[in-house]
């Protein structure tokens, strides 16, 4: 029992980034329990992806081809990966905390009593073993988490929680055959699909005003409406606020959402949960007028207000209005 | 159709929590609980599928003793009875534990379908779902926004990232994990709020569903995350932090 296994995504044709990043955890974690790093790749054939995911490292990558596994599907992951665990027995397996992994890596972890450490934020090494740090209560608190006794540990780490790094080595190719039929595979997927043309590109605004829950009410949207007039900007929100028909899908920034990156991105009345983050993180400037002190949001935000935005924002609208001489 | 969905309770959201002596958990003294947001999602979801099909719909918790009245709200919302597995152990359990538990008193039911909110607010491991369908043998799906029942199967959206979907099919019984927002809640009327005064809520005890496994994983320590970037915070009245902010806006940001 030695090394880490690292279980690559890929879709649509293209690895997903976040993989390199959990190569990059993979590694991390090699230096605290020894042995090396391992890839694995699954899909009905990998062509040309099997030698770009060989040239971002590790020691050998695992290609596990076969027809059933050439759309993703909880079954064919689940038994593929187990097969090879079983098998080469590492120590730690470890994945991006992608949608897919939230499908199906619970259940391949159960198939070995264990429970996945999700959503890991950064790890590190005490006493010989590897602690994981993982967010509580919606990033209001942190968590430490060990693994306690036998068998295979579990881990997926946060989008942009551990830096990609570059390989100076190639993987060796070597793959891996699953025994799999269609019999075992019972859920059926179909092709991905967009629901309806999108008429607002966000991605292209420069600046955004941003409103989550805090705004309690649909009456209260034009609070902020009219700051985002005032500057010019474009009205965007927070999941929730869509969820509830305040305002189109269309505007919702996350991870289910656009991804964002304008000069300025005003988040009013947004806790700054993980899935909202990562739509908006990039953005230049970020602003944050919560009345939580401790929100997440603050975490990176460039400028904070704390107080009540029914108060603030009247204020800024019409601070922003006189600067403009309007 | 048989309709089991499992909720829980979380801290209301927007409270101050407070970390606990043994530093592992929060102080619940004081805590005021509600469901967590994706469970009562899911309980929506099992309520319109039960009106659209017929059948029954019974909550399954696995909690302490104030769960009692999340689970009198469900059944006031519609569900027809409920099962309480009465613990104050949790926290010592993990994923595992509290699914093994939670899929033993399922097994007993048998049911068509079994819905769960896709991750609690609490811990946020979202995870729990997928086990139970891994130890009930049946097949699942996740991040559910649309479930539509055709005869002994079902077809359901699954969200991708980025705005993308997917349609799945799979034959019942199966386990979905459903998404906030999938529709609009219910409140519970006052004829549901009678109503409820008089529907079955079995207690069951942790010893009647089997030994829980040892835990896979343990927390160690919960403490405020350390703050690695220097947010200018701004101070004053409304008016004053407004007037700073456009400053900043005009001559650091660039956007005024
Ligand atoms: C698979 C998955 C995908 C998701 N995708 C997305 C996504 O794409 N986008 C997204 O945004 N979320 C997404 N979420 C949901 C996400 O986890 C959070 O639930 C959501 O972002 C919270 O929205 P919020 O910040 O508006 O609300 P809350 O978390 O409720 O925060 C409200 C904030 O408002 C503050 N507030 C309240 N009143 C006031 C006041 N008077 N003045 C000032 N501040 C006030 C509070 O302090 C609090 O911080 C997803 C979740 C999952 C599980």
């Amino acid at each position: 029992m030695s090394g880490v296994l690292v279980v690559l995504e890929h879709r649509n044709g293209a690895w997903a980034r976040m993989s390199w990043e959990a190569i990059a955890a993979a590694g991390q974690l090699a230096q605290i329990c020894g042995g090396n790093v391992y890839t694995a790749a699954l899909g009905g054939e990998l062509g040309a992806l099997s030698a770009e995911a060989a040239s971002h490292g590790g020691a050998k990558l695992h290609t596990l081809e076969h027809a059933q596994l050439a759309q993703y599907t909880p079954e064919g992951y689940t038994l593929a990966l187990e097969e090879l665990i079983r098998k080469h027995q590492p120590a730690w397996v470890v994945f991006a905390h992608t949608y897919r992994t939230r499908d199906f890596a619970p259940r391949l972890a159960t198939r070995f009593q264990q429970v996945l450490i999700a959503d890991v934020i950064s790890l590190r090494g005490e006493d010989g073993a590897p602690v994981f740090v993982r967010q509580m209560m919606q990033g209001k608190l942190n968590a430490d988490y060990r693994k306690t006794g036998d068998g295979p540990g579990f881990v997926s780490v946060q989008a942009g929680a551990f830096r990609e790094e570059v390989s100076s080595s190639t993987a060796a190719i070597e793959p891996f055959a699953v025994t799999l039929d269609a019999g075992q595979i019972r859920t059926k997927p179909g092709e991905p699909f967009r629901e309806s043309a999108q008429t607002v590109d966000l991605g292209a605004a420069s600046l955004i005003v941003s409103v989550g829950r805090g705004i309690k009410e649909q009456d209260n949207i034009p609070v902020v409406q009219e700051l985002a007039d005032a500057l010019g900007a474009e009205l965007a929100a927070s999941r929730p606020i869509c969820d509830n028909g305040w305002l189109p899908m269309e505007r919702q920034v996350g991870s289910s959402g656009q991804t964002v990156a304008p000069k300025l991105y005003l988040a009013v009345g947004i806790s700054g949960a993980i899935q909202h983050l990562v739509g908006m993180k990039g953005s230049k400037s970020i602003v944050a007028i919560n009345k939580d002190e401790n929100a997440p949001i603050f975490e990176v935000a460039d400028y904070g207000i704390v107080g009540d935005l029914f108060e603030i924002v009247p204020a800024l609208t019409e601070a922003v209005r006189k600067a403009k001489g309007a | 159709m048989k309709i089991v969905v499992a909720i829980k309770q979380v801290p209301v959201r927007d409270t101050n929590v407070r970390i606990d002596a043994s530093g592992k958990w929060i102080d619940e003294a004081d805590l005021e609980f509600e469901i967590n947001e994706p469970d009562a999602y899911a309980l929506e979801e099992a309520l319109q599928l039960k009106d659209e099909h017929g059948g029954e719909v019974i909550a399954l918790c696995a909690g302490p003793e104030h769960a009692g009245s999340m689970i009198r709200e469900a059944l006031a919302k519609g569900a027809d009875r409920a099962i309480h597995i009465e613990c104050d152990d949790l926290g010592s359990l993990d994923t595992l534990g509290v699914a093994q538990r939670l899929a033993a008193a399922v097994k007993a039911e048998n049911p068509d379908l079994i819905l769960t909110g896709l991750q609690s607010d609490d811990l946020g491991l979202g995870q729990t779902g997928v086990v139970m369908a891994e130890l009930l043998g049946i097949p699942h799906s996740t991040i559910i926004m649309h479930v539509a029942v055709d005869g002994a199967a079902i077809k359901v959206k699954r969200e991708l990232e980025d705005g993308w979907f997917q349609q799945i099919e799979m034959p019942l019984p199966a386990l979905l994990t459903i998404q906030s927002g999938i529709h609009r809640l219910r409140y519970a009327t006052l004829m549901g709020i009678k109503k409820a005064k008089t529907k079955e809520v079995k207690k069951l005890t942790p010893a009647e569903l089997g030994a829980a496994p040892a835990a896979a994983i343990t927390v160690e320590r919960i403490y405020a995350p350390e703050k690695k970037k220097q947010t200018q915070i701004l101070k004053g009245s409304p008016q004053e932090t407004a007037a700073q902010l456009v400053e900043k806006l005009k001559y650091e940001v660039r956007v005024i």
